[in-house]
């Protein structure tokens, strides 16, 4: 088997007596779909934090294509090829969509191309094409804070896929979404993905949702991984079923 | 096409101005070196970020006028002079306060144009103080013009630097790095995760600010001839950042237009009230918050687009 893409190694973060992680070991392979799911509070922001660079772990090790990037800030992380989209969406608000997913496109180009035009045809057909992926065409042109929570968290995956990232991370990507659009989204999201060759890790409420998209499963409990493998066994797993999915009922 | 056709209005009304009544060819002139500064102080409000002390830079470029016209006998040559001393102190400078955000970031430069202030009314043997220094009126691109013709000559030079720097910062504002300063305003992280240093979009338009002011306070130097440190004075930076709000920050248009009514305002209200005119322009702000919070710029965007939906 080739090396991971990314490979955690003893990740912990403690805030106060809270901690957030205690000793992650997670890889990711390349080209694989990554499903975690876990109770509130168990720490799944906290990872993504923590390999995206907003978070510093106090103890472990995070390799990227065998590069360790444990504590690098943000930019650097985002410029070796991991991207990320938020729980809450973190959009521009003053920008339309069009040109939030354009910003992002245009963060990958030279110092000089700065200071050309935003919206030159090419980056404009660019953009729109990646936002008719996620079925957003209808909206490029609205300000991002007018679009429902649904549109916003897509619109934020928009601008992370618009990175072109070798991983993207996304923390609850449908959460927010109505109940009768997901699977629709998650189909077209994932088709995205695959087609780009995109390794993803996504953190997901929606049981339905996992078994449908992810290639293997993560559990998280307390800041530690409790099981992790493929979607049928995991699920299937009394514990898991205990420990996580019988308070996954509540809306969180 | 309707911006460029406004500003071609604008050009017009200024040269009628200009033609018909001597006296507001001087007070266009220097309507339209506030305007360039003004328009510096829009780049950083276009991020969220005011600076309460940009007439450093100002002074900056006016002083530097001064200091160097012994040397130097052409204005052209003294404007760019005046424009990189601007600059390299809006590098030193800037590379502090692009650190800090809000009240802070409003403050340090207070502070620093507070020390710039002290510095020009102390150091008598250098600067003359209070006194101010006066400059001998250079020659223009070889020309030695005085009387109304260094009057016109030194208003189109100054509607030739407006026009190029409005449209520059046009251009801009358009640009991925332009468009970051208002991803600056309200999400800053998100650029980060985009990879984009949100200090350094910040520097770069606080250089062109400085650069900007450094050309507004050369034009005024070379129009007045003398220069003081009223200058760099913290109500000259307030008073930049005042017509930027009056002007609106939508439009490059904007700091033109809110510098011209600004000077109009202020040359015709102290003569007809010489202990009031602060009040009436309270007044003329206060009407401009309350009924239009898109300034002058945003008024006349409402009207063209009025006037185009009928016809
Ligand atoms: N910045 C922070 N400061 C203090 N506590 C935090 C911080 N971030 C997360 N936590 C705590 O760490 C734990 C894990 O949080 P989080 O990673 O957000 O969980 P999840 O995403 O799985 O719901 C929670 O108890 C949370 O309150
Ligand atoms: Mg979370």
């Amino acid at each position: 088997m080739s090396a991971p893409l990314l490979a955690a190694r003893g990740l912990s973060l403690a805030f106060g007596g809270v901690r957030a992680a205690d000793g992650v070991d997670l890889e990711v392979a390349e080209g694989e779909i990554l499903a975690i799911i876990g109770p509130n509070g168990a720490g799944k922001t906290t990872f993504i934090n923590m390999v995206t660079g907003y978070l510093r772990p106090q103890a472990g090790s995070i390799r990227f294509t065998g590069r360790e990037i444990a504590g690098l800030p943000p930019r650097r992380i985002v410029r070796l090829g991991i991207a990320r989209s938020f729980q809450i969406p973190q959009l521009f608000t003053e920008h339309t969509v069009l040109e939030n997913v354009a910003l992002h496109l245009a963060a990958r180009s030279g110092f000089w191309a700065a200071f050309g035009p935003l919206l030159s045809a090419e980056r404009r057909a660019e953009a729109m094409a990646l936002l008719a992926g996620l079925d957003l065409a209808a909206v490029a042109h609205a300000r991002s804070d007018q679009l429902d929570e649904g549109a916003r968290k897509l619109v934020d995956i928009a601008m992370a896929l618009a990175l072109r990232p070798r991983l993207l991370l996304m923390d609850e990507p449908t959460s927010g979404v109505a109940a009768a659009e997901k699977h629709a989204i998650m189909d077209r999201l994932v088709a995205a993905l695959r087609r780009e060759g995109v390794t993803a890790v996504f953190v997901e409420h929606d049981m339905e949702v996992v078994a449908r998209h992810a290639d293997r499963v993560a559990v998280w409990s307390q800041g530690r991984i409790l099981a992790e493998g493929p979607p049928a066994a995991v699920l299937a797993d009394p514990v898991v079923r205990r420990e996580v999915i019988g308070v996954e009922g509540a809306p969180c | 096409m309707r911006g460029t056709l406004t500003v071609g209005a604008g050009v017009v009304l200024l040269l009628l101005l200009a033609l018909f009544q001597p006296w507001l060819r001087f007070v266009s002139t220097i309507a339209l070196s506030t305007g360039l500064a003004v328009l510096g102080i829009m780049l950083l409000l276009r991020a969220g970020q005011v600076s309460f002390g940009h007439a450093l830079y100002v002074a900056a470029g006016a002083y530097t006028v001064a200091f160097l016209r012994p040397y130097l006998g052409e204005a052209l040559l003294l404007l760019l002079a005046g424009a990189a001393v601007a600059t390299g102190l809006g590098l030193l400078v800037g590379l502090f306060v692009t650190r800090y955000r809000d009240i802070f970031f409003g403050m340090l430069n207070l502070a620093f144009s507070m020390v710039a202030w002290s510095l020009l009314e102390k150091l008598y043997s250098l600067t003359r103080g209070t006194d101010g220094i006066r400059v001998v009126r250079p020659s223009l691109l070889g020309l030695g013009l005085d009387g109304p013709a260094w009057d016109w000559a030194l208003f189109l030079l100054a509607l030739v630097a407006a026009l190029l720097a409005g449209g520059l910062v046009a251009r801009y504002l358009g640009s991925p790095a332009g468009s970051a300063l208002g991803a600056i305003k309200t999400r800053e992280t998100r650029l980060e995760f985009a990879g984009i240093s949100a200090r350094r979009v910040l520097l770069q338009a606080y250089l062109a600010s400085a650069a900007l002011a450094g050309v507004g306070g050369a034009i005024t130097a070379l129009a007045t001839l003398h220069v003081t440190p009223l200058l760099a004075y913290w109500t000259h930076s307030g008073e930049l950042v005042f017509v930027a709000i009056l002007g609106g920050t939508g439009h490059v248009l904007g700091p033109f237009l809110g510098a011209v009514v600004f000077e109009l305002v202020r040359v015709h209200a102290a003569a007809a009230f010489p202990d009031a005119w602060q009040m009436i322009l309270g007044f003329v702000l206060l009407v401009i918050i309350l009924s239009a919070a898109r300034g002058l710029a945003g008024l006349l965007d409402d009207l063209a687009r009025r006037l185009g939906g009928r016809g």
